[in-house]
């Protein structure tokens, strides 16, 4: 990787990391409400996987956890921030909220609440592109807890049977909330899980965005080059609690500092110091920067932006293009 | 006109739209080179190919999932559920994602598919082949639903559903398949919302939908030629969204109102036709609107039991003598 993809991709990771950081805050001042989860800790797996991908052709879905996938893949930061603060700028017009991030125009689609649910809209979207013979390709992530839902077996199955071009990303951080992976699922390593459907898959420190990119390389390269589904897990760890109303209780301190010493960014940047091409100045100014850019244009965005009308409130339930009214001769 | 039954009906337009349109897909178990446990898909596979009518594993939620999410980027497919009773395994796609993606999307996104499940009570099908869930169906804001009482109905409802770009649920019948009615031998569309008049009269309102349309003929012509009593028959084919103006207009003429179901009373379309009539028209009505609706019970298997447990035409003819204080 050239020093200056690496120095972008820091620039991206750190960012997420404010931005998530920002959220945090914005919660405890009341202006984000519902569910907020965040993902400072795994950075390095959306940043990785989309290094390797294209974004805003490829199409990418996800969980509840979106707000970084969705602008890897291209949303406004402040858009994405405006729906969280439930204004009609945001990306989802404020009607989705943190866990229902949209952004079609860039291929994001969408964030889901219910855990499992994107694994077969993401084999859809594989087996649409399969009809239209398009060089796209689907990817889905999701959390380990996340592969005990039925449907990960019914749609791995699937997509096996008709080779749709689908990549599954499993961003297996140890924890479906407060429950350890081994006290949840048989077998930990959730790569060998797949192996019951002939898919390919393998397993890549989730911490390294390198080594990410690289499993994820050979991961996209498998699907694009019509190879059929692959599933990369990618092993990491979420430094919040699960969601905001999450005391974090359930986990050992030795294991928290285990995985703080590995963080995403601090390896990279690191790598960039060593490497002589930034100093730690050099960050301190980065990040003075991003700081600056989410107060004063992200946030202010968000917070100058109007909520959506009540007037509004029953649009978008029914089509408004009559395709249904007329009996569908439109 | 030509006379079709009701699976030839539904079989045609699957055809039809197949041929129309390349996005247009079919999915479900056994629908390809089986032809479909009703024959609705028959000989459709050999036409159409393996990529477009499309043999799936017995995995309800997630085909049901995978042909919504193929809805994103233009599919239009026909989901067929062998049988309502497997729908519950679909509920989470269908009501989480389906009906809610456009909305929590902001409308960017939408889910244009056909889901048709046959449902209601047979010959003796038992508790777990006999559900009747067109009232859980029409509960879920952005799904539409609808209900073909006779081929010419599940033709076009058919071909509507597949050119609408919300997700349409079509509520089918086991024992109607074989149900034969003219149907028109050009394209024709139905609408997606409405009712229809099966009958005309003036002195009481029989609400049916799919099976339970036939019981108010049925019973409409008792109540004539017995007890010189004219029902109308009301069909409301479309259960979500309910034809509100339709309900109240029929009442305002005849002033009494019966409402029939082949499913428990409970939530069910006869307590929302009645609300309806409530808040629309209440001082229109010279009695209290009646249901006539099956028992609340899991079906059972043994033959008498199975036929108390469900309306018949002669409990509706009971149900309007009583509005008219004949009992
Ligand atoms: C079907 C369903 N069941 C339960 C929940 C509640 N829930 C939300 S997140 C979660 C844990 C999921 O963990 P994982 O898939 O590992 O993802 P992570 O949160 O670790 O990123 C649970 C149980 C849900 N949202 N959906
Ligand atoms: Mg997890």
């Amino acid at each position: 990787m050239e020093i200056a993809d690496k120095k972008r991709i820091l620039r991206d990771m750190l960012f997420s990391r404010r931005f998530e950081e920002r959220c945090y805050e914005a919660y405890v001042e009341r202006k984000i409400g519902g569910f907020l989860h965040l993902y400072p800790g795994q950075e390095a797996c959306v940043h990785g996987v989309m290094e390797a991908a294209r974004p805003g052709h490829d199409y990418v879905i996800t969980g509840y956890r979106d707000h970084i996938h969705a602008i890897r893949c291209g949303a406004d930061p402040k858009a994405v921030m405006a729906e969280l603060f439930g204004k009609e700028t945001g990306v989802s017009r404020g009607r989705g909220g943190s866990m229902h991030l949209f952004d079609v125009k860039h291929r994001f689609m969408g964030g889901y609440a219910l855990v499992g649910g994107p694994f077969p809209l993401a084999a859809g979207m594989a087996k649409a592109i399969q009809m239209r013979g398009g060089d796209e390709i689907a990817i889905c992530f999701l959390g380990d807890a996340a592969n005990n839902q039925g449907t990960f077996h019914e749609s791995l199955n699937m997509a096996a049977l008709w080779k749709l071009p689908v990549l599954y990303v499993c961003e297996n951080n140890l924890y479906g909330i407060g429950t350890r992976i081994d006290r949840s699922t048989a077998v930990v390593d959730q790569y060998k899980r797949v192996c019951g459907y002939g898919i390919p898959a393998a397993q890549a420190d989730g911490q390294d965005v390198e080594a990410v990119a690289r499993a994820a390389a050979a991961a996209v390269d498998h699907v694009r080059g019509g190879g059929g589904p692959y599933f990369l897990e990618l092993l990491t760890y979420r430094y919040r609690g699960h969601s905001m109303s999450d005391s974090n209780a359930y986990r050992a301190k030795e294991e928290e500092r285990m995985w703080s010493g590995r963080d995403p960014i601090i390896l990279l940047r690191d790598r960039l110091i060593e490497a002589g091409a930034m100093t730690k100045e050099d960050y301190k100014a980065l990040d003075t920067e991003i700081l600056e850019e989410i107060e004063e244009e992200i946030i202010a965005f968000a917070e100058s932006s109007p909520p959506p009308a009540v007037e509004d409130l029953e649009r978008y339930v029914w089509a408004e293009d009559g395709s249904c009214r007329s009996g569908g001769a439109g | 006109m030509g006379v079709l039954m009701y699976w030839e009906a539904i079989r045609r337009a699957h055809d039809e739209e197949l041929a129309n349109d390349p996005m247009v897909i079919v999915m479900g178990e056994d629908v390809g080179v089986a032809g479909g446990t009703y024959k609705a898909t028959r000989g459709l596979y050999e036409k159409y190919g393996p990529e477009r009518v499309i043999d799936t594993p017995i995995s309800e939620n997630s085909y049901t999932g995978l042909g919504i999410g193929a809805s994103f980027l233009g599919v239009r497919p026909i989901i067929e559920l062998m049988s309502v009773n497997f729908a519950w395994l679909a509920l989470d796609q269908i009501a989480n994602t389906a009906a809610k993606v456009r909305y929590m999307s902001g409308g960017q996104l939408s889910a244009p598919v056909v889901i048709r499940s046959p449902g209601g009570s047979a010959h003796q099908l038992g508790s777990q082949h006999s559900a009747r869930m067109e009232k859980v169906f029409m509960s879920i804001a952005g799904l539409r639903v609808v209900t073909p009482s006779n081929p010419r109905q599940a033709y076009g409802l058919l071909k509507s559903a597949v050119r609408c770009n919300d997700p349409v649920f079509i509520n089918e019948h086991e024992l109607m398949y074989n149900l034969k009615g003219e149907v028109p031998d050009g394209e024709y569309f139905h609408p997606l919302e409405g009712s229809e008049l099966a009958r005309e009269g003036r002195d009481v309102t029989l609400f049916g939908y799919n099976v339970s349309v036939h019981l108010c003929l049925q019973a409409a012509d008792v109540l004539a030629r017995e007890h010189g009593i004219e029902a109308e028959v009301v069909d409301l084919y479309a259960l979500s969204p309910l034809d509100r103006a339709g309900i109240a207009r029929s009442v305002a003429r005849t002033h009494r109102a019966v409402v029939v179901e082949e499913a428990e009373a409970p939530v069910g379309v006869g307590a929302e036709v009645i609300a309806i009539l409530n808040e629309e028209c209440f001082f229109e009505l010279d009695a209290p609107p009646r249901r006539v609706s099956a028992r609340n019970v899991p079906i059972p298997y043994a033959r008498n039991l199975e036929k108390a447990a469900v309306p018949h035409a002669a409990d509706v003819v009971q149900a309007v003598l009583g509005l008219f204080g004949r009992t």
